[in-house]
């Protein structure tokens, strides 16, 4: 059985969505969760995916690795890598206040990317790195998308449900009264630090997690893939139009931001004469920085908002 | 309980505290007084930890605690309201009283994954204990409503409640009765005697209400331009010179509620 035509888009289209969920259910513990405003989304995206990369590819000559590990394997070293990157970053960025923490992150966010870039005996540089595989690779040319977008599906599901846990936890409450006010956070018994870092790792973990999930439905990742508007402009605007604080609206605003995406291009395709079609990727950076400026006018707390009254515990 | 030793704290070229000691003696509602700009909310975050001295130090239980994390002296049964309500604004109120008590099992990332049974049973016991907070302070009918809606003298109240979900021995209020209507007022020194009866809690509390600070507290300590001017019971406090002098820039009456009510005749 091949997909073909429609049914094999909508694979691409799902497992994409799937895995741009991940990457803003992380966004969300941080911004919608904590308040922190992380603007280098697409540095944790990138180590997880060239953590993945690089752990399950088969050995070469061009980067580090590969080690050929399991696929799993590779997710959790992925996690890892891009937790501690977190750590390391959070440690020195999070005393920062929220504005500050912004531009830090961006700048740290560049460096990664650069370093990734360069370090040509680590990731084979702007050739990038190839033949990433997925799991049941060979089990059919039509079945193999849609088993990845099966483990897609279970990694939002798991990722999902984690993070739902966490909101209506203790935890999940100290986080909050962070984001509403640290002083009477403070004032209430809890350590500030330990609380942000723990959400700023976690956070950036499933980022990684995302970015693991990305390397292999691709199979091939360069520096190109990772830019600010695909790795941190779209997933803020997701997060935003979906409702920040709330996961659901967080998966919704995945799926109606990449449909609206996917729609320019299009869209753009139809209008525009041939002659243009360089400008056209600008155009339709513009459309959504358009949506993004309604959204924030007439529906700032996004398709689905937060919801803040937690029910008593019986 | 505290002490706090030759204390001193600069704003750049300004003095907010300087050269400040006193002391909070176990079992007392202590009254710290003094005009506007006279370094009682600095010392106040000094004490708590919200701001570290440049010189000086405190103790707490004869215990050097200067310049220790806020959480820290939480712990140690510290605790603090702040004078502008610091309420959790898009948290109900009785969430905002859930958040104190420390060592709840949920607040780790791994028990509230895997130890659901026992961070709900901690979250029942929890919840109940800021329903009989909230039934104290008369804000029962409130408990689901977002801090943020509160009206001022609710807040303030919640502040209060704050404290009363910890088991804490020394709490430092800062202008509990700013912004509060003569009749919460009341109701307020009235639930900080019981707090102090039947709790035993000791206080110490900034208050510009000096029929408050009267009704309450003792003795009275009165700070001006970072220092301690005089400290002693209320009626004394009341006919000092110096005290006077710095409220009202010298030459006014013997009283303090005097003097204060004929400036404010004159200016009206």
């Amino acid at each position: 059985m091949e997909l073909s035509g429609f049914p094999a888009y909508a694979v691409f289209f799902l497992t994409f969505v799937g895995i741009y969920g991940v990457l803003i259910l992380g966004l969300n513990l941080q911004w919608g969760q904590t308040g922190q405003v992380n603007f280098g989304v697409a540095a944790f995206f990138m180590v997880g995916a060239y953590t993945m990369a690089i752990m399950t590819t088969a050995p070469t000559e061009d980067h580090l690795g590969g080690f050929g590990l399991p696929f799993v394997v590779g997710l959790i070293i992925a996690m890892v890598m891009s937790g501690a990157l977190a750590f390391l970053i959070g440690l020195i960025t999070l005393r920062l206040r929220a504005d500050y923490l912004a531009i830090a992150t961006i700048g740290i966010a560049e460096i990664v990317r650069q370093f990734l870039k360069n370090e040509d005996w680590l990731t084979n540089g702007v050739r990038g790195i190839t033949a990433i595989t997925k799991p049941f690779e060979g089990a059919g040319a039509g079945a193999e998308p849609l088993i990845y977008l099966c483990i897609v599906i279970a990694a939002v599901a798991l990722v999902f449900f984690a993070l739902e846990r966490l909101r209506r936890a203790p935890f999940g409450r100290v986080l909050r009264a962070l984001r509403e006010n640290e002083d009477t956070a403070r004032a209430s018994g809890k350590s500030i630090v330990n609380f942000q870092l723990q959400s700023f790792v976690l956070g950036s973990a499933i980022m990684g997690l995302a970015g693991g999930l990305y390397a292999p439905f691709f199979s091939f990742i360069s520096p190109e893939a990772f830019t600010n508007l695909f790795a941190t402009f779209l997933p803020w605007v997701m997060l935003i139009a979906g409702g920040s604080g709330n996961n659901y609206g967080a998966l919704l605003g995945a799926v109606v931001i990449w449909l609206v995406w996917s729609l320019t291009e299009w869209l753009i395709n139809q209008v525009i004469p041939a002659s243009m079609v360089t400008q056209a990727g600008a155009l339709r950076l513009l459309l959504i920085g358009v949506l993004l400026q309604v959204i924030l006018l007439f529906r700032p707390q996004g398709l689905i908002p937060e919801r803040f009254r937690f029910k008593r515990p019986h | 309980m505290i002490s706090v030793e030759h204390v001193s704290k600069r704003f750049g070229g300004l003095r907010a505290v300087d050269d400040c000691s006193f002391e909070v003696r176990a079992g007392t509602i202590t009254g710290l007084i003094g005009p506007n700009g006279a370094g009682k909310t600095t010392l106040f975050n000094i004490v708590t930890g919200f701001l570290k001295p440049d010189l000086g130090r405190v103790q707490l239980d004869g215990r050097d605690v200067t310049g220790l994390a806020p959480h820290r002296l939480f712990r140690l049964g510290l605790v603090r309201t702040f004078q502008i309500p610091h309420e959790l604004s898009r948290m109900t109120a009785r969430e905002n009283l859930m958040l104190v008590p420390a060592g709840q099992a949920g607040e780790s990332v791994l028990a509230a994954w895997f130890a659901p049974r026992r961070v709900a049973g901690q979250e029942r016991a929890i919840a109940k204990r800021a329903d009989d907070v909230l039934e104290f302070l008369k804000l029962s009918h409130v408990a689901d409503e977002l801090a943020g809606n509160l009206s001022g003298g609710q807040k303030k109240l919640l502040e209060l409640g704050r404290t009363m979900m910890t088991d804490a021995k020394v709490i430092l209020l800062d202008e509990p009765g700013a912004g509060v209507n003569r009749t919460l007022l009341a109701s307020l020194a009235e639930d900080i005697k019981r707090l102090h009866r039947e709790r035993g809690y000791t206080f110490c509390i900034i208050e510009h209400d000096m029929d408050f600070v009267a009704a309450l507290c003792d003795p009275v300590i009165v700070m001006a331009e970072g220092r301690v001017l005089a400290q002693g019971k209320m009626a004394e406090i009341r006919r000092n010179e110096a005290v006077l002098e710095a409220y009202l820039g010298g030459g006014a009456g013997h009283d303090i509620e005097a003097a204060l009510k004929a400036r404010d005749n004159a200016s009206a």
